[in-house]
């Protein structure tokens, strides 16, 4: 079997993009009775193994054509040591 | 010649019998019943439908899974062939997320799911899909959605306004959508998604028929064109 290597793919709402979820997860911190939290963006992180063939360019498509949506959000990929 | 629709069902799709019976009962022919695993379309369809539903539990972004599966590539070719598509609730995100429409739905602006009947006022009456209306017509037709809070660039709305690509807006507040667009129309005007659900509209019991004239426009459209 071919050995493989952990990708990361953080998937992140565009600035000015509102999010509603995030909006309400605020609340929820100030809820439970934490203060000093003004704003938190919600976002979506995924895990890849895969193995030495895949290349950067490759993943890049993968995070465009699907795990992101471009037209909100933007998308970071990390390859775990 | 009868008229050729077909109405294709996603794994958690849960209104395509009832847009099935909506085009039988509105517009006739043949409907086919088309499974999203199929590579193919029936041959010479004049009209295909997206329905409402959670296809693949809106894994990953509501519509996102569906959008990649094997008879969306079908139904591209079709759109773009001229082909009518009409894309209702998931179906109207499916058809933003295969690049058919532009922008995105995101989740309603005031975290709740949304289900009611809600008043819309027709924005175009030229389409395919809204020509039975008048510019302006106050309709009600219901919604039920988690994901509706239509979401594009500056541009892009200027565009389809000006281009009159807005099909329907929502006359009160129901989900945050941008300019309260309901429903949008592709550049060709043979491609609409939108939220409300016209085929719960079409016949007295139902409490309003509001739908019925969405698709009478469809079928008339076709037999004229």
């Amino acid at each position: 079997m071919p050995s493989t290597t952990k990708v990361r793919v953080f998937v992140s709402l565009k600035n000015g993009v509102l999010d509603p979820q995030g909006r309400a997860i605020t609340h929820a911190i100030e809820g439970l009775g934490f203060s000093g939290v003004t704003d938190v963006r919600a976002g979506r992180m995924f895990e890849l193994e895969v193995d030495a063939s895949v290349t950067d360019a490759a993943l890049d498509e993968m995070a465009s054509k699907l795990l992101a949506n471009m037209v909100i959000e933007n998308y970071r990929i990390e390859r775990v040591a | 010649m009868a008229f050729r629709s077909a109405v294709i069902t996603f794994p958690g799709s849960n209104c395509d019998r009832d847009m099935a019976v909506a085009i039988e009962q509105v517009c006739g022919g043949e409907v086919h019943r088309v499974w999203h695993g199929e590579a193919a379309l029936p041959e010479g369809l004049d009209f295909i439908a997206l329905p409402g539903g959670f296809s693949y539990g809106d894994y990953l972004r509501s519509g996102a899974m569906a959008a990649r599966s094997p008879i969306m590539r079908a139904v591209v070719d079709a759109a773009n062939r001229g082909v009518k598509v009409l894309g209702v609730c998931n179906g109207f995100q499916v058809l933003t997320e295969s690049g058919l429409l532009p922008g995105v739905l995101m989740r309603n602006a005031g975290i709740r799911f949304v289900c009611r009947e809600v008043g819309l006022t027709v924005a175009n009456n030229t389409s395919v899909f809204t020509q039975r209306y008048f510019m302006g017509q106050k309709i009600t037709i219901p919604v039920a959605h988690h994901d509706g809070n239509y979401f594009a660039d500056a541009d892009t709305l200027d565009r389809l306004e000006g281009e009159g690509r807005v099909a329907f807006r929502y006359a009160e507040a129901v989900n945050g959508s941008a300019r309260d667009i309901a429903g949008v129309l592709n550049e060709g005007g043979n491609v609409l998604g939108m939220m409300p659900h016209p085929e719960r509209f079409i016949e007295a019991a139902h409490g309003g028929i509001d739908g019925r004239a969405l698709f009478e426009g469809v079928v008339r459209g076709l037999v004229e064109a």
